[in-house]
């Protein structure tokens, strides 16, 4: 549904245009239909600038964008006619009433029956009380959901969402996210930017880690595994190093640590070896409470990553 | 076309919700009708002491008082220095408008998501460009109205209104006025895609005014005479300034430039 090859962005800045700045350097991926795809970065990463190019709101310098089969820089009229957008900043019309907002941009895409869809959006979104208030008495959360119905007023193909629940407090960000996944069931292709890593693991298939350059692009738990490896925890009632020292003789053990009463042991596989490390302990005279998978957050992995800057080898 | 009309419909209903702009576009007008009346009123009742003021007619607009007596004579002379103010209405009222259009929705963050609709850039300097420029000219058309109304309610002589119902004041409003209304209004709109303060783009497309003013101290001068001939001549002038200034603007606006440079 998206594919870019060597995508690139200089901006020129300076009096004289002479400074160049690489906002977007070589970015190459593949986004597939009805996936939602996570885009990962610090703040001046570039993903604004990335959204911008695969909507054809500006120009790249170099390389190539496809978005919906559509070529950007080529089919760009095309390209905004099939693709929705939630801009990092919601820019309503503050004046207006949120039925007049969505009127003017249901009209500006083509869209066959204006009032109908403009009501279903209202209705959906749970506006349609207020559809005649001003957009400026709106609350932060109300203006993102006309802002989420505005990109799908001409039911885009692709979705792009930059920061969509930024500024969001808990419930509004929770509604914002439900709605994410109503429209991943629906199978919509979503390429969503996000600092928040809660966020993207839940709602991604996939993420890419990005800093002017691609660091990293998989599905969350593929990274996690390529970082840390699989890593399994039991709680016992009480610890004996020994044990320790007779799970690091399996062979399919790759590390042991001992963290209080716990043992953190890293294996390729633990559906396949869980019940032989168990059956060991048990019969070493261990007493165990608890056996868990050790999850790292994805924010653990995005720091990680992004730290090790250098690390487009993982 | 219908995106045209949706970015006028969008314009109106932002801008006159805005009570200061109706203001200006009502009030303006109001004074720029009020003032060649009162001054024609009191030319009325001293029509015997201006006989001998025609001598002080510069010959070139002699011709346009055919027919008249010296005191109709100096009327139409004098009133054709506000002839002037009607062509002013249409440049002044849409330069605030226009000026805005553009970086008032770079400011409030709502020109990305505009520009990420398949609007092309013509529609949207056209419809933006109407939104400011149709206000602007039905105003001095409907005030000129009100000035023609009220002509004969202050005793002016019918060879007077005669004259100002001509061709030489009907060009200026009907033809001339639009005209520089459209180049006042692709001037504001280029100038407001080129910076990132709304008060600057207002200060900056302030200066369209400068020509008209031009226009008024050469004719108090005596360097033009206003007359049909001066008209058509603007007239060819400003259709080829129109048609270089929409060109021009719909070649610079670079919707990059807008959206990323704000130094």
């Amino acid at each position: 549904m998206i594919i870019t090859e060597g995508l690139t962005k200089v901006f020129k800045i300076g009096k004289k245009q002479k400074q160049e700045i690489v906002a977007v350097d070589n970015l190459s991926l593949q986004v597939n239909e009805g996936e939602v795809f996570g885009f990962l970065g610090p703040n001046g990463a570039g993903k604004t600038t990335t959204v911008r190019m695969l909507t054809s709101l500006i120009a790249p310098t170099r390389g190539k964008a496809v978005v919906n089969g559509l070529k950007v820089g080529k089919d760009d009229t095309a390209i905004r006619r099939c693709v929705g957008i939630l801009t990092e900043n919601p820019g309503m019309y503050e004046r207006l009433s949120a039925e007049k907002n969505l009127q003017i941009y249901a009209q500006l895409y083509d869209v066959a029956d204006v009032p109908a869809t403009v009501n279903k959006f209202l209705q959906m979104l749970d506006l349609y009380d207020r559809r005649k208030d001003p957009v400026g008495s709106f609350s932060k959360g109300m203006r993102q959901k006309l802002a989420i119905a505005r990109s799908l007023l001409h039911d885009p193909k692709v979705l792009f969402l930059d920061e969509p629940t930024s500024g969001l407090d808990p419930e509004a960000a929770k509604m914002v996210r439900d709605f994410i996944e109503v429209l991943k069931q629906r199978g919509r292709t979503i390429f969503m930017c996000t600092h928040n890593l809660d966020e993207a693991d839940r709602l991604c298939d996939r993420i890419a880690i990005f800093k002017q350059h691609l660091i990293t692009v998989d599905t969350p738990a593929a990274l996690r595994e390529k970082l840390y490896g699989r890593k399994v925890v039991i709680h016992l009632r009480e610890m004996n190093p020994a044990w320790a020292d007779l799970l690091r003789s399996l062979p399919a053990v790759k590390a042991v640590e001992v963290v209080d009463q716990k043992l953190v042991i890293t294996l390729e596989d633990p559906e396949r070896d869980n019940p032989q490390i168990i059956r060991h302990l048990v019969n070493a005279g261990a007493d165990i409470r608890f056996v868990g998978e050790l999850r790292h957050s994805l924010e653990q992995i995005y720091l990680e990553m992004i730290h090790s800057e250098k690390g487009g080898a993982v | 076309m219908r995106h045209i009309r949706t970015i006028i419909d969008k314009e109106w209903a932002e801008v006159f919700k805005n009570r200061m702009v109706i203001f200006t576009i009502i009030l303006m007008p109001l004074l720029f009708t009020a003032l060649p009346l009162v001054m024609l009123g009191v030319m009325g009742g001293a029509t015997g002491e201006m006989e001998g003021a025609v001598a002080d007619v510069p010959l070139g607009f002699l011709p346009a008082c055919e027919g008249l007596s010296a005191g109709d004579c100096m009327q139409i002379y004098l009133v054709n220095q506000f002839l002037i103010l009607f062509m002013m209405m249409p440049v002044i009222i849409p330069v605030t408008i226009a000026a805005y259009s553009v970086v008032g929705e770079k400011t409030t963050r709502s020109l990305e998501p505009l520009l990420a609709t398949p609007i092309t850039t013509v529609e949207l300097l056209a419809g933006k460009g109407l939104a400011a420029a149709i206000p602007a000219i039905v105003a001095s058309w409907a005030s000129f109205g009100l000035f023609l109304l009220l002509l004969p309610v202050i005793g002016v002589s019918k060879g007077v209104i005669g004259y100002i119902a001509g061709p030489t004041w009907l060009l200026a409003v009907l033809v001339i006025g639009p005209l520089m209304a459209i180049a006042a209004v692709n001037f504001s709109l280029y100038v407001s895609s080129r910076v990132n303060d709304p008060r600057v783009a207002e200060q900056i497309s302030a200066v369209i005014i400068v020509p008209v003013m031009a226009l008024l101290f050469a004719q108090l001068a005596g360097v033009i005479t206003i007359n049909v001939t001066f008209m058509i001549v603007a007239i060819i002038v400003l259709v080829l300034i129109d048609i270089g200034m929409m060109y021009l603007g719909a070649s610079i606006f670079d919707r990059e430039t807008i959206l990323t440079r704000w130094k």
